[in-house]
């Protein structure tokens, strides 16, 4: 019998705005050992469908309209306060997206992970501290802390991101849960941890036969861990069966639609690099910023190199593309080539013209040659100003329009990013992520540049998103004639986009080259691991690119 | 949308009328505040009674036809008293305030723009005056510069600017890394452009807030120093003034707390329906209609 069995749920929010139903009619089950992954894009109700089971909705305005959800022949949905916080405790445990967040920075993690047993709300399950802090750091063994009776007293601070999501793990196992709700697990991190987190998962689900539910909008992801698939979207279910089937005998269209999305396989783009003749110029480029968490520490330390001694050209008329893990420095490179970080060394030089040591007045002119698209378009735009305000800003004050003529301007931009005209005098918060990123873009083109940096523009965004917004940054490539360096953590997006690669680690460009060459034969070990990091969305290959690690 | 298209698009400032035209209370509040202001303007045209005049005979009586809101108990008219009361309260309220929000937003928002070097210094200087006793402050400026009314505003805005920019700062700080002003210096947009496009209309939130619980504050803060012999004395008077002494009588003659008091809290009420409104209507994020 499935442990799990969810029929007819439906989840509605009740908005000033009308009923929005966030999830309607979605029914499932989990047998225990068994994995479920839940795939959909943001808004599809994945989300709120796991939450809804275990009350952790605000309500209002979420409001359980229907259904049942059956755990072990009992109904979540209606239990009471008590019954919930009882299977809470003892039976489903949740991994949230982001470890950096959902740890209390103020405790240890050994005392947030005992939490549950010393404070258990059933009596006669209380522990005492020391059995439950045996089997805690038991626990942290078997995910793979190291040295877990010293880190036992550590703050969650003092983890990296990858470490924290194993404490994540071992704290949502503790109680020894019959079903794991896991959402997004992975997301927050780098392909390389991405990978041994998910093999340890899999791994504790077998030693331990617990059901999990495993929420993602990561088809490769799912390829490799799920053994049953639901596609939702808008709050429902689209198509639901085992994951070969899914993978391999698509029924519905928007399944195939995402699995289409997906950038993937070599590239089929021509190279677009015209000429040998460098835009840019980098040579010896160093920026350090002041160590501040240990001030006192040797002249070695004093400095987190952020960018350390590299060097590179981009042609004029090419894709560079910036390849690196979190904290690997990708992001200071390219801010310190368009001068928005300080530089400590080396110099940049644009078409001839070396941009180090000028000042900002100097600047200026050079400025409009050069923009920058952000990662975060919800964070990249001001909330204050409408859309027209956004576009006109750089047009008016590089002087390329007048007060007069700037409304056709602006128009001929949201055409060129293919947004609507009706739409100028709307405020950021009125678009969804994909348009705000167009509107980026636009911000970014508005002033006529040669070279844009971009970082990471496509990595809030979902995967039909994300295809349209590469389309558009490959048309606007082609048709301004840009020259582009575009940094990602995602290596088959930049695959698919760029000319050329470099492989940046800790500050260094440790490997470079062409695309195509580069993914036959990568020379580094660090290169080689990241390729084999990246999950594929073939469950076949996944399952066999999962046992070889 | 036709304007759109014309090509003059829309702004904050005129969404955020547009906005608060809609909303009932607030308008209220305006309408009342309005009123207040030009009563305290046309006061010595439309006051019924000179603000010195005295009647000995009739000392605190209760509300009349003669009278309307009684008399205190030198005789003098209510009415007049509390009307000529509003225009040092108001001024009092509006200025101090108005001088606090200007120092206090340019300076939390150049030190928490610029941070480094330049913000230590300008927050200690917040926090050496933030450690001065303020009743010695005042009590200074008074017997070097004499009473005057002028200084009290000044005494009591010096005092409350440093509130506003620790509260600008910390939302400077929080906005400065924001990649929309990261964006705006890829455009090389200057420094002083980006504060005053895109920093200081991010942090309008709290400091409306702000600003609609300093008001009060400070007209209750003239009471105090007025009371110490330290504003303005009597035949003058102010709301707070008024209270105070009410406070003293209220056994016997009520309407001398009452009035002054309903005259306070109605501006309280105007003050804090507007401020909401527009505190709403300055963020986009609240729906339109």
């Amino acid at each position: 019998m499935a442990i799990l069995e969810v029929s007819g749920l439906k989840v509605y929010f009740h908005t000033r705005n009308g009923v929005i139903k966030a999830v309607d009619d979605v029914s499932f089950s989990v047998d225990s050992g068994e994995t479920l992954a839940i795939v959909g894009e943001s808004g599809s109700g994945k989300s709120v469908t796991c939450y809804s089971l275990l009350d952790l909705l605000p309500k209002p305005p979420a409001k359980i309209e229907g259904g049942t959800a059956l755990f072990a022949g009992k109904d979540l949905l209606t239990c009471s306060s008590d019954e919930m916080r009882h299977h809470r405790c003892n039976d489903i445990a949740v991994i949230f997206q982001d470890p950096m967040t959902s740890l209390n920075p103020f405790l240890t993690i050994g005392e947030q992970l005992i939490e549950p047993l010393i404070y258990h709300p059933d009596k006669n399950q209380i522990q005492t501290r020391g059995e439950a802090k045996k089997k805690a750091v038991a626990l942290l063994d078997e995910v793979g802390i190291i040295d877990s009776q010293a880190r036992f007293d550590c703050y969650p601070h003092e983890f990296s991101g990858g470490m924290r999501q194993r404490v994540m793990i071992a704290m949502a196992l503790i109680t020894e849960p019959k079903l794991l709700i896991c959402d997004e697990p992975t997301t927050a991190l780098d392909v390389t941890i991405q990978a041994q987190i998910l093999k340890l998962i899999k791994k504790l689900q077998e030693t331990r036969n617990v059901a999990v539910i495993f929420i993602s909008h990561d088809l490769g992801v799912v390829a490799g861990i799920a053994d049953k698939v639901l596609v939702m979207c808008d709050g429902t279910i689209r198509e639901t069966g085992g994951t070969d089937d899914i993978f391999y005998r698509t029924q519905n269209d928007y399944t195939r639609k995402l699995l289409a999305a997906i950038p993937e396989g070599p590239k089929t783009l021509p190279n677009r690099a015209k000429s040998d003749e460098p835009l840019i110029e980098v040579t010896h480029l160093k920026t350090y910023f002041r160590n501040q968490l240990n001030s006192n520490n040797s002249e070695e330390n004093r400095f987190v190199k952020a960018v350390d001694n590299v060097s590179l050209e981009i042609a004029r008329g090419e894709i560079l593309g910036l390849v690196g893990e979190s904290g690997s420095g990708k992001s200071t490179l390219g801010r310190s080539i368009l001068q928005l970080a300080p530089t400590t060394g080396g110099s940049v030089k644009f078409s001839g013209q070396t941009l180090t040591g000028l000042n900002a007045k100097q600047l200026v002119p050079w400025r409009r040659k050069m923009q920058m698209i952000f990662q975060d378009p919800y964070a990249s735009l001001n909330p204050r100003m409408t859309v027209f305000e956004t576009l006109s800003e750089p047009l008016l004050y590089h002087g390329i329009a007048t007060k007069k003529n700037i409304a056709r301007h602006v128009r001929q931009l949201m055409d060129d990013v293919g947004l609507s005209q009706a739409q100028l005098r709307k405020y950021p918060h009125e678009f969804s992520g994909g348009q705000r990123q167009r509107i980026a873009i636009g911000r970014a083109i508005a002033t006529k540049p040669e070279l844009i940096i971009a970082d990471e523009p496509v990595s809030a965004l979902d995967v039909t998103i994300q295809a349209q917004i590469l389309d558009l940054i490959l048309e606007l490539v082609e048709r301004h004639n840009l020259t582009m360096m575009f940094i990602s953590h995602d290596l088959s997006v930049v695959r698919y986009i760029s000319d050329r690669v470099m492989i940046m680690n800790r500050g260094v460009i440790i490997e470079h080259g062409d695309t195509e060459t580069l993914w036959a034969s990568p020379k580094q070990r660090y290169t080689k691991e990241l390729l084999a990091a990246i999950p594929l969305a073939d469950p076949a290959a996944e399952r066999k690119r999962i046992a070889s690690i | 949308m036709a304007d759109a298209i014309e090509g003059h698009g829309s702004s904050l400032w005129k969404d955020a009328w547009i906005k608060l035209s809609k909303n009932r209370l607030a308008l209220f509040g305006l309408a009342v505040l309005i009123m207040l202001i030009l009563t305290s303007l046309l006061t010595p045209l439309i006051a019924p009674y000179g603000y010195e005049t005295q009647n000995l005979d009739m000392g605190a009586t209760a509300p009349s036809l003669l009278h309307w809101l009684g008399t205190d108990i030198f005789g003098r008219d209510m009415l007049t008293r509390i009307m000529y009361g509003g225009r040092v309260s108001l001024m009092v309220g509006f200025i101090a305030t108005a001088v606090a929000l200007v120092i206090g937003i340019l300076w939390g928002a150049i030190a928490g723009f610029f941070g480094g070097r330049l913000d230590a210094v300008m927050m200690r200087i917040v926090d050496v005056l933030y450690a001065l006793p303020f009743m010695i402050f005042i009590i200074l400026l008074m017997v070097v510069f004499g009473r005057n009314i002028l200084l009290l505003f000044l005494a009591i805005g010096a005092v409350e600017w440093l509130t506003m920019a620790r509260i600008v700062r910390s939302q400077v700080m929080a906005l400065r890394n924001q990649e929309f002003v990261e964006a705006a210096n890829s455009l090389g947009l200057s420094q002083w452009t980006i504060i005053r496009r895109h920093i200081i209309p991010n942090t309008l939130g709290p400091v409306i807030v702000y600003t609609t619980l300093t008001i009060p504050s400070v007209m209750l803060l003239e009471a105090f120093l007025s009371f110490l012999g330290l504003g303005i004395q009597p035949p003058e008077s102010s709301w707070g003034l008024l209270i105070n002494y009410g406070v003293e009588t209220m056994e016997e003659f009520p309407w001398l707390l009452i009035f002054p008091g309903i005259a306070l809290s109605l501006t309280l009420f105007a003050l804090n329906f507007l401020g909401d409104g527009l505190r709403d209507a300055l963020d986009p994020r609240t729906s339109k209609d």
